[in-house]
């Protein structure tokens, strides 16, 4: 007897080791695990704000401009209409010309006046719309450089690279070197980045079209679906019957939660759009779909809100005389209220980075000017993004970082406004 | 509500003050709101009947997709936008009538409504009397309202269903399901010419599911490990701060937009990726299933890691405890005793999680390739079934060409495929949570 247990201890004592060996292994991979998951968010987040870092400034360059009335306004009537039309960019040339004089070349000139952005003369006809009184005067302006002169200042172009392989020649980066010596060339903060719609062009394209687009796409999500949402969880909660159908419902919002969202914009097309004729495009039918995607989220969490009210306050209302919906929506509403509502901002914060099903309704296409209102035509802030991941020109990478930022600032607030809120009214019964 | 006030004060009232004015409000606005819902539903339809009528005969008698060719020029002139080609003075008379029609249209559907409405008020105002039980109706109308909204969600369910099965049915009309389900060659382009090379396009989907799957395995092969690892290390090692530290800061990857993780795939990922395979001397594809996978498992890490932590939870300390009591160190415990217990649960949530994978598309369709490569090697670049959908399907093009059409042939697959692994996944996961509750 005595024997046998010794051995069973010896048994026991010679695997020990290689036991803890094993704890400890895995113990060290659960580490791992969880270490490459924080790397992860680390390298993601580094990755895009070292990227996006750069695009919050921009080059200008500063120009002698002649408002020279004979190319403003030939004529001299000083119509609003001639004013509009006439070549800006041309004045914004020739200053241009004036730094350097012995441009000659017609070759030569095309690849100077490569320097200066399109929205150089765009500037220059604003500054004139609002004061009509510059024509035939000097003035000194910081204008937008094109957006190769703009990588080349913030070290993206290899100055030693081969020259044909480089998007500046030699020439150019003389005039660049030149300018900078007088202090004609600095980078500034990037305001336009925030005020001005889509543009071709790197250099002038914004986000503020695709950040109203998203204003309006989520106000009108909002709109639709708390309601909806709050109306079918307490219906669901406080007053179904328990039978097949109600089980259909829920088996029903639990698998919703759970379709690709890009089931949802083929939806959207197919009904909203091709059948009920919701223009394209439009934060209107982009809300209608991203109010079908949220529900389900938001009803779920209202569901559990309700569900954490005790059965005595209900018992309580009733007891006093309440009617049973009196006794739900005077009561135990509000007391679920706080639950729903952080319910709602995570839905929204789901629904402000969407974007595939966007894409199918038509929100992909080239909006320039910024929507006013929910009909117009607009894109959102994630497409914005798509769109200029996919722009082949470098200038572009950081300012899908930048919008990157933006976007990921927003659901950040979001989220700590949704966890504060909770933190704050959170009751334990 | 001051009728019923001059007639004996609140006491003799039935129900509060507030239920009578809140009755007149929805005698007011429900059926105002009706006629209005009702007339946006069909303005369009009349108006378009309208003007079709009024077209001089030989424009109207042409087959149908050519009046929609010259209803949409008409509307276009109405609008104001820019318009294709000349167009005949009777498109434009058209057009004025088109506009006309409209504007009065507007005017009278106002008209009409504040008329329904004030009639409503008026209605209620005369049924209202001290007596009268008004809480309840109101009552009623609310529970009516509330209904309606959860049926909501069946009624997208239906869309869904439906909008995508018709279409379907349209394009299998065209194309064979044989043909759909098991043709191996996937070249959606309608040629200009009939007589060109592959003028029908070819609509075998096989290579887009292996497409697919390749990703989603990867993906799953990135997520499941690290995911549950962590699930297991945060809930069972981890003390409190670690936990309370890395368990947030995990979940921000799960509130990351996709299209962020397609950006990051596609622009430092992929060539990342490339490098390494050159150095090593492997051709990597620029657009490899390899980087596109690999990202999409991340995105999903959070996915499992928070679905296991769930179940984990669940599985009682008795069971722990008893481990413990018969000798079992820690991992033995998790290995033999927790994760068995959890497995259904667990196994639940890994479904989930590739229901998420094949049903991602922004990570796949800014990193995956665009063209059909029916190959198992992830260093290739390969399509999936939400990138076609959505090549497709953005751009202009007719809505019923098989081009469009098959779109939604593959979207009928994706939701098919999907809703199969979320019933049987939520079916799981609940049966499970049963069992110990």
């Amino acid at each position: 007897m005595n024997n046998a247990n010794r051995r069973v201890i010896d048994i026991v004592n010679a695997s020990l080791a290689k036991r803890h060996a094993k704890e400890r292994r895995f113990r060290r991979m659960g580490m791992v695990a969880v270490g490459l998951g924080l790397l992860f968010v680390l390298v993601l987040f580094a990755d895009i704000f070292l990227k996006g870092a750069p695009a919050f400034q921009q080059t200008y360059i500063r120009l002698q401009i002649n408002y020279d009335a004979a190319v403003i306004d030939p004529d001299g009537s000083s119509q609003p209409d001639t004013l509009a039309f006439a070549d800006y960019q041309a004045l914004a040339r020739q200053s241009l010309l004036e730094i350097f004089p012995d441009v000659k070349e017609r070759r030569a000139k095309r690849d100077l006046y490569k320097l200066i952005s399109p929205g150089a003369g765009q500037e220059l006809r604003k500054r004139v719309l609002e004061n009509p009184n510059l024509i035939g005067t000097k003035e000194a302006v910081w204008v937008l450089a094109d957006d190769d002169v703009d990588m080349l200042m913030k070290g993206k172009i290899d100055r030693n690279a081969v020259e044909s392989k480089r998007r500046l020649d030699n020439k150019s980066l003389a005039w660049i070197d030149q300018l900078e010596q007088r202090g004609d060339i600095e980078k500034r903060f990037n305001s336009a980045f925030f005020t001005s719609g889509d543009s071709r062009q790197p250099e002038q394209a914004g986000i503020a079209g695709a950040l109203m687009g998203s204003f309006f796409t989520l106000l009108l999500t909002l709109l639709f679906s708390f309601p909806i949402a709050v109306g079918s969880a307490i219906y669901l909660e406080e007053f179904a019957p328990k039978n097949k159908w109600t089980d259909l419902i829920e088996i029903n919002i639990n698998n919703l939660a759970a379709v690709p969202s890009i089931i949802f914009g083929l939806l959207g097309l197919a009904v909203f759009i091709n059948f009920f004729g919701v223009p394209r495009s439009t934060p209107l039918v982009g809300a209608l779909v991203l109010t079908l995607m949220t529900l389900p989220t938001i009803i779920i969490a209202s569901r559990s809100a309700l569900k954490s009210v005790p059965p005595s306050i209900r018992e309580a209302a009733l007891g006093v005389g309440a009617s049973p919906l009196q006794t739900r929506l005077h009561h135990v509403l509000p007391l679920a209220l706080p639950g729903m509502l952080t319910g709602t901002i995570i839905g929204m914060a789901q629904a402000l980075g969407e974007t595939a099903p966007l894409l199918m309704i038509g929100m992909i296409a080239f909006i320039v000017d910024v929507p006013q209102g929910i009909s117009d035509p607009a894109t959102v802030l994630p497409v914005q993004i798509f769109l200029w991941a996919d722009s082949p020109e470098r200038a572009f990478v950081e300012r899908t970082s930048a919008a990157i930022m933006v976007l990921i600032g927003f659901l950040i607030a979001m989220n700590t406004t949704a966890v504060l809120l909770r933190k704050r009214f959170e009751r334990r019964w | 509500m001051a009728v019923s006030r001059a007639q004996g004060g609140q006491a003799r009232l039935h129900s509060l003050p507030v239920y009578y004015g809140l009755y007149a409000t929805l005698w007011m606005g429900l059926p105002a709101l009706a006629a209005l819902g009702a007339w946006v539903f069909f303005q369009d339809f009349l108006i378009t009947r309208l003007v079709v009528s009024s077209l001089p005969p030989e424009m109207r008698d042409v087959p149908a997709d050519q009046l929609g060719l010259i209803i949409n020029d008409i509307r276009n002139l109405a609008t104001g936008n820019i318009v294709s080609g000349d167009l005949s003075s009777s498109a434009h008379a058209a057009a004025e009538h088109f506009s006309r029609l409209q504007s009065a249209a507007s005017v009278s559907i106002w008209v009409l409504v504040i008329s329904i409405a004030f009639a409503g008020l008026a209605l209620a105002r005369a049924r209202i009397k001290p007596g009268l039980r008004a809480r309840n109706s109101v009552e009623k109308a609310t529970m009516v309202i509330m209904i309606s909204f959860s049926l909501v969600a069946i009624l997208t369910t239906l869309g869904v269903i439906l909008s995508v099965f018709y279409e379907s049915l349209l394009f299998f009309r065209k194309v064979p399901v044989s043909e759909f389900l098991f043709g191996t060659e996937w070249s959606p382009q309608i040629a200009l010419r009939s007589d060109q090379v592959g003028a029908s396009g070819s609509f075998g989907s096989i290579p887009l599911f292996s497409g697919t799957l390749l990703v989603s395995a990867i993906a799953m092969f990135v997520a499941v490990p690290i995911g549950l690892m962590s699930a297991i290390y945060l809930s069972e090692y981890a003390g409190k701060r670690v936990r309370s530290i890395a368990k947030p800061v995990l979940e921000i990857l799960a509130g990351i937009p996709t299209v962020v993780y397609g950006f990051f795939a596609a622009l430092t990922m992929a060539p990342f990726i490339r490098d390494m395979g050159e150095r090593i001397g492997l051709e990597v594809a620029s657009e490899s299933a390899l980087a596109a996978g690999l990202v999409m498992g991340v995105m999903i890490v959070p996915f499992v890691s928070s679905l296991s932590d769930d179940v984990i939870n669940a599985v009682p300390q008795n069971l722990r405890e008893g481990s413990y009591a018969l000798g079992a160190t820690r991992s033995e415990t998790i290995k033999k005793v927790v994760f068995r217990a959890a497995l259904p649960g667990i196994v639940g949530g890994v479904l989930l999680a590739v229901s998420r994978a094949i049903g991602e598309t922004m990570i796949v369709v800014m990193a995956a390739g665009l063209s059909a490569n029916l190959t198992a090697n992830p260093l290739e670049s390969v399509t999936t079934v939400t990138v076609q959908i959505v090549t497709l399907l953005t751009g202009d093009q007719e809505f019923d060409s098989e081009k469009t059409l098959a779109a939604f042939a593959l979207g009928l697959a994706l939701f098919v495929v999907t809703l199969i692994l979320n019933v049987i996944a939520l079916h799981t996961v609940r049966k499970y949570r049963e069992q110990y509750e």
